[in-house]
């Protein structure tokens, strides 16, 4: 079998290798191929999964739901609007705590329409109580699915989860990429077997219904402890992954960040841009280094304050647009992760990217210049700005 | 020289429709009945949803508003309650109109609000590359039925009807005279009207299903459109895989905005 497969055919591929109980499916740009894929699956044989088309994404999420609840393992894709049109059922899915397993190619949100890529889909649900773990190319977003299941339906954790990779740049460009024979993949992914679910007869149980005051803020509680356990889970299953793929994962990948003193962080195949600008500075004795943030929620802050403590100006990159008018959502988390240092970096937001809009080396060398500037005279100038749009005319 | 229905065009063509897409004939279809009319680009309102055929309100120069994906009709009545003399038309695909938008036709036929929607039913979603639709034959292929579909198809002129259209008509992309004095009537009658024109995505859906090229679907369209006056004349198992084309219903009913404001007058004393 060639090795050379799209973003979205890797993860339909991962989702063949786990075959999944229930798909539900709806298609929009630039996921639309993961489930035109397992359709060819489906119909081939090659999975028993109940494949389920619906009108909307909204259905899709809530067929997803229900086949969880009644105990089969589900798997969706969607981007942007299609996220959007899901947010009712992603905070369902998650306080029901159905570890369903959803790839979201992201690409920027309407309007005006865009179908390019950049955060804001996945960004509007960061709060929703979903796992979202992010790719920088096809290898990890195949990986990252395999990792998923592992992660969201263990007991202490019982979450869903989200797994992110750029739309277009990683969706659709095609990279030779290392599979897992199916047998490791499903031996490693294992049987979903949950305590209780909707149909089991000898304890059947009520999902969703209306929870009082009384109880209500209870359940929260444990929602987010669950999201405070995933933390110690991910890193558990990246540990049991590594054994099986020699491919190691932690919260984020620290790039050239020993001794470094100025660092950006960022999320997604920006980062593949952001290593290559960060060699050439190394190159020039710049002690420039990189943050690649792959998983957001839980969001990893007190090591992500540890990563940056000894660094002096810190880029934060935003590829979307928070409208919080103090930053973007990359840029809060980590500002106030870095808030308990004793001694902390000089910190810069820029919002990039939007609706597809490159982000080149040189855009990332002049932000360095810009860090080393403000590391040498400790001024920061404007905190919050952003990067590559044409100025208004007067 | 210009074509008389030129001014009814932004000046951003050509359009980004495929060779052979049914598209291009049905917004020409319109701008001429628009023209016959004599309908003022500033008196009329066009909006549609996401798809290709939605995308005809990027070309065509009036108020146009280009919504959510599925959303045309609940933004086409805001435009209506509020500005009850604009004319309002409203393009929607198979996929925006009877998947994901389909709760919305059917309250807006309910509602008989005047304007005129016009679906273009290319039996696919042609945007996202040739999923199937709830319009999509039984049988036929789609990426997502590539060993034939099992779905059973909407008639969505009797979806109309049965919802309170007052005024349901079904036109095709070979007949255009005809489309065209459908969009005429439709527009003229006073409710909610509803257009459904026969289209082709040659690319996603006659490549899948065999009819290759976009001479051999509108050829394939032409032989299957059957005037509703012989329709009425064949036996269901004639008339298996054909559609009847024109007037399919008519009738007069109360119509939505009159009837707000005749509330409104009442309760307010007409002041
Ligand atoms: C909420 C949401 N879900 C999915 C999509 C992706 N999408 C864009 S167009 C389309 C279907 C288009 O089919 P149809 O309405 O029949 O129009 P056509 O392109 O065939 O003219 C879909 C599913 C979207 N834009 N928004």
């Amino acid at each position: 079998m060639s090795n050379c497969f799209s973003g979205n055919e890797a993860v339909a591929y991962a989702m063949k290798q786990i075959n999944p109980d229930v798909m539900g499916a709806f298609p929009i740009t630039p996921s639309t191929e993961i489930p035109e894929y397992f359709a060819q699956y489906v119909a081939n044989g090659e999975v028993n999964t109940e494949y389920v088309t619906v009108e909307s994404e909204h259905s899709s999420m809530s067929v997803c739901i229900a086949a969880e609840a009644a105990g089969a393992r589900s798997v969706c894709a969607t981007s942007s609007c299609g996220l959007a049109l899901m947010y009712e059922m992603l905070y369902v899915a998650a306080s029901c705590r159905l570890p369903i397993t959803l790839a979201c190619v992201t690409r920027a949100l309407s309007g005006p329409i865009n179908i390019n890529n950049d955060h804001s889909d996945s960004m509007g649900a960061r709060d929703t109580g979903w796992i979202q773990i992010y790719a920088e190319n096809n290898q990890e977003a195949y990986d990252n699915f395999i990792m998923a299941m592992p992660i969201g339906e263990t007991a202490s954790v019982r979450l869903p989860v989200m797994t992110c990779m750029d739309g277009f740049i990683t969706s659709h460009a095609v990279e030779n990429i290392e599979f897992l024979d199916t047998e490791v993949v499903r031996k490693f992914v294992g049987e979903y077997n949950p305590e209780n679910y909707l149909l089991k007869k000898e304890n059947p149980l009520a999902v969703g219904p209306y929870d009082i005051s009384a109880y209500y803020m209870e359940h929260k509680v444990l929602e987010a402890e669950a999201m405070k356990a995933a933390k110690a889970r991910i890193l558990e299953v990246a540990d049991e992954f590594a054994k099986i793929s020699g491919r190691h994962y932690g919260l984020f990948e620290e790039y050239r960040m020993e001794d470094a003193e100025l660092a950006m962080v960022l999320i997604g195949s920006s980062a593949g841009t952001a290593k290559a600008a960060v060699d050439q500075l190394r190159e020039q004795g710049v002690k420039a280094g990189l943050i690649k943030v792959r998983v957001f929620r839980p969001f990893p802050g007190e090591e992500l304050a540890q990563a940056l403590s000894k660094t002096k100006a810190v880029a934060v990159m935003d590829k979307s647009e928070g409208f919080s008018a103090n930053g973007g959502p990359l840029f809060a988390e980590t500002r106030s992760a870095l808030y308990d240092l004793k001694q902390r970096p000089h910190l810069i937001d820029i919002v990039f990217g939007l609706g597809g809009r490159d982000l080149k080396t040189e855009d990332v060398e002049n932000i360095f210049a810009r860090l080393a500037d403000i590391a040498a005279t400790g001024e920061t100038g404007p905190v919050y700005t952003h990067l590559g749009q044409r100025q208004r005319r007067k | 020289m210009k074509a008389c229905y030129e001014k009814y065009f932004r000046d951003n063509l050509p359009h980004i429709f495929c060779p052979g897409c049914g598209n291009g004939i049905v917004m020409g279809a319109w701008a001429r009945a628009m023209d016959e009319m004599g309908l003022e680009n500033n008196d009329c309102v066009a909006i549609s949803g996401i798809g290709c055929s939605s995308r005809i309100t990027t070309y065509i120069d009036l108020y146009t508003l280009h919504t959510a994906h599925g959303r045309a009709l609940p933004f086409a009545i805001g435009v209506k309650m509020c500005k009850p003399d604009m004319h309002v038309f409203v393009f929607s695909g198979d996929g925006d109109c009877a998947a994901i938008g389909g709760n919305h036709f059917i309250h807006a036929c309910r509602r008989n609000i005047d304007m005129t929607l016009i679906v273009i039913n290319n039996s696919i979603y042609g945007m996202t590359g040739g999923q199937y639709s709830p319009l999509t034959p039984t049988g036929h292929f789609a990426t997502t039925a590539p060993y034939g579909n099992i779905d059973p198809a909407f008639d969505i002129c009797k979806i109309a009807e049965a919802s309170g259209a007052t005024f349901v008509a079904r036109g095709d992309i070979y007949n255009i005279r005809q489309m065209i004095d459908l969009i005429k009537e439709g527009h003229n009658h006073k409710g909610f009207s509803v257009i459904e024109v026969v289209s082709s995505c040659p690319i996603s859906y006659g490549r899948r299903n065999k009819i290759n090229g976009a001479p051999a679907l509108l050829r394939y369209i032409k032989d299957h459109s059957v005037p509703v006056a012989n329709a009425a004349k064949m036996s269901a198992e004639e008339m298996k895989g054909k559609w009847p084309v024109g007037v399919l219903y008519k009738t007069e009913a109360k119509e939505y905005v009159e009837a707000y404001q005749e509330l409104v007058a009442r309760l307010q004393g007409g002041s």
